[in-house]
């Protein structure tokens, strides 16, 4: 019975779930491994690729002295930061009112939202390369800083609005009483109220925006300008080489931050993940 | 409300215009929070969607002033047989991807679902490929295909299951899509797993609990208490999974950029290429417009189920 039982265990959760595990994961190792490995190593077919068998950090040290990797990530960071703080203002700006106001064109604003967040950007990019070069902001951050809350807005208004929702009416009631008007009552009562909600839709859009790379590899053509994924694609292989170290490093270094921040975050990022869907 | 009524009465009042009373009319209040955002999402979604329509119906080499005809590049699609492998590459891969993410994920879901040690942890763990960018994990994917150096080859040929070299993964045609969507699956069936788990979570056990009592099958409970709950979840998880896998691009753009031969090109990576490193804008917003038809469907449908004003 008890082997039975433990049978039936091992079926149906061990062995699924250990094989998720190793798929998920193999990539993450293999990374790992790679970058830790001296090149002649690498390119041979004789040792045993699993492991590094005399591991160096000689390509994090030509990464990161070589390369404008740095520059990079420097990069990245501030056009996740000011693209994710845009579009968490509008994205509240947008979600109040729905949340609690009736107002004339609420319902067309609602659905312009949600078709807005699922309109992908492959559709838009040629066109906006053609206004972004016409506006004179090729090769300049701002590109990117401007374009990306497109991408990130809906999601933040939604997923505000349900945040709003469930401060007490009778709470804004009794603040506009007192005589508090409108945005007070907002920015006083409502938005000290919904930290969380601001803290899952900023980790989720900061994700997005260090994860972006069609508008990124179209506006940003010079070196100094680049975020991560856009300068390892163009920047570590060179004509029809592929430096396999570096690109592993550099895969592995630039997916440490994002990993970081979510396992902060972990809770609030599945609360993002699974909002819009769960709530239906 | 009240204050509402008080206020308006007030205003009934004192007819006198008053600056702070009018910014508190609802109507005026929230147009004034939603107008900044809604201007700049009409400024960079409305109008160069629109615009993109003017420039499929342009001959418009890149840096040039370019010369309207008409529906010509939407014709010139129509007669181009590359085209049209590319509009089946686009199906086959958004089908194949979504069904494996769908059973996969659906199924890890359930797994997931029962009660372990370091639930959280492992959980967090499989969130990762969704987490990391596409672009920096599609690199470490690249290198596990590599034609010459294979970790999958290698431990083929280790275990005598193939004589070396082993497959070419990026380099034959079949196995080059079947790769891809490989990727594809690893990196979007975490986020069908974690939100349909969620699903999962706001089963009451109490419905499973009566089943069994009534002598209801594992199958049967599945069949008839599960599938029917998480029907309005699997409906969103899917329709958004096609959405975005259907425009696809910085995966394929960095594992075989439409190669060998244009066998795994999708609509959005061939539009790239045709405007970009081709230069023709108009034939390239032609190419990427032919998505709309499926997409609009899709999104309308979506848009519908998920407006923020429905609860």
């Amino acid at each position: 019975m008890t082997v039975g039982a433990s049978g039936g265990r091992f079926l149906k959760l061990w062995l699924p779930l250990g094989v998720s595990l190793i798929f998920t994961l193999f990539p993450f190792y293999w990374m790992a491994m790679t970058s830790l490995k001296t090149n002649q190593e690498l390119y041979s077919r004789k040792l045993n690729p699993l492991i590094a068998h005399n591991p160096t950090l000689k390509h994090y040290v030509d990464l990161l002295t070589e390369t404008s990797f740095l520059e990079w990530t420097w990069n990245t960071f501030i056009v996740a930061v000011l693209s994710t703080a845009i579009s968490l203002i509008f994205g509240a700006m947008l979600a109040y009112p729905l949340a609690r106001i009736r107002f004339a064109g609420a319902a067309l604003v609602s659905f312009a939202i949600a078709a807005t967040y699922l309109v992908p950007q492959p559709l838009l990019f040629v066109p906006l390369a053609d206004i972004i070069n016409k506006l004179g902001l090729g090769d300049t951050l701002t590109s990117v800083i401007l374009t990306y809350p497109t991408l990130l807005i809906p999601f933040c208004a939604w997923l505000l609005l349900g945040y709003f929702r469930t401060v007490p009416t009778e709470l804004e009631d009794a603040a506009r009483i007192d005589g508090a008007s409108r945005l007070q009552t907002l920015i006083k009562i409502v938005l000290p109220l919904c930290g969380p909600g601001f803290i899952s839709a900023g980790i989720f859009a900061f994700t997005l925006a260090q994860n972006e790379f069609l508008y990124a590899l179209i506006f940003l053509t010079k070196t100094e300008v680049r975020t991560v994924p856009v300068g390892a694609i163009a920047e570590l292989v060179r004509g029809d080489v592929f430096y396999w170290g570096q690109l592993m490093a550099a895969a592995l270094l630039g997916s440490i931050p994002v990993a970081i921040i979510y396992s902060f975050f972990v809770e609030h990022y599945v609360a993002g993940l699974t909002a819009g869907s769960v709530k239906g | 409300m009240t204050a509402e009524t008080l206020a308006s009465a007030a205003a009934h009042r004192r007819p006198a215009f008053s600056l702070g009373r009018w910014l508190e009319r609802p109507g005026v209040f929230s147009w004034l929070m939603v107008g900044p955002p809604v201007l700049f999402l009409l400024l960079l979604v409305g109008y160069p969607f629109f615009y993109g329509i003017w420039l499929s119906l342009l001959d418009r080499p890149v840096a040039s002033e370019g010369r309207f005809i008409g529906l010509g590049n939407y014709i010139a699609d129509w007669n181009n047989p590359v085209f049209w492998q590319v509009v089946l590459n686009t199906f086959v891969y958004t089908a194949v991807a979504t069904v494996l993410k769908m059973i996969g994920g659906l199924g890890l879901a359930l797994v997931m679902n029962q009660d372990f040690a370091f639930k959280n942890l492992t959980r967090a763990m499989l969130l990762l490929p969704f987490i990391v960018p596409t672009v920096l994990s599609t690199i470490a994917w690249q290198w596990i295909f590599d034609p010459a150096f294979s970790v999958i080859n290698w431990s083929m040929v280790a275990l005598g299951l193939v004589d070396p070299p082993g497959p070419s993964w990026l380099g034959n045609p079949h196995l080059a899509m079947a790769s891809l969507i490989i990727v594809n699956v690893w990196r979007g069936l975490p986020f069908y797993a974690i939100t349909l788990l969620a699903g999962l979570q706001t089963i009451s056990p109490e419905l499973y609990e009566a089943a069994t009592i009534d002598g209801a099958s594992a199958w049967t409970r599945f069949r008839y208490v599960t599938l029917p709950l998480m029907k309005p979840i699997i409906f969103i998880v899917t329709m958004f999974s096609i959405i975005f896998t259907f425009a696809d691009f910085q995966l394929i753009y960095v594992l075989t950029h439409g190669g060998p031969a244009n066998s795994t090109h999708v609509l959005a990576t061939y539009a790239f290429d045709i405007a970009m490193l081709g230069g023709q804008f108009g034939q390239g917003a032609s190419i990427a417009l032919t998505m709309v038809p499926a997409l609009a469907f899709l999104i309308l449908a979506l848009a519908l189920y998920l407006r923020p004003e429905k609860t």
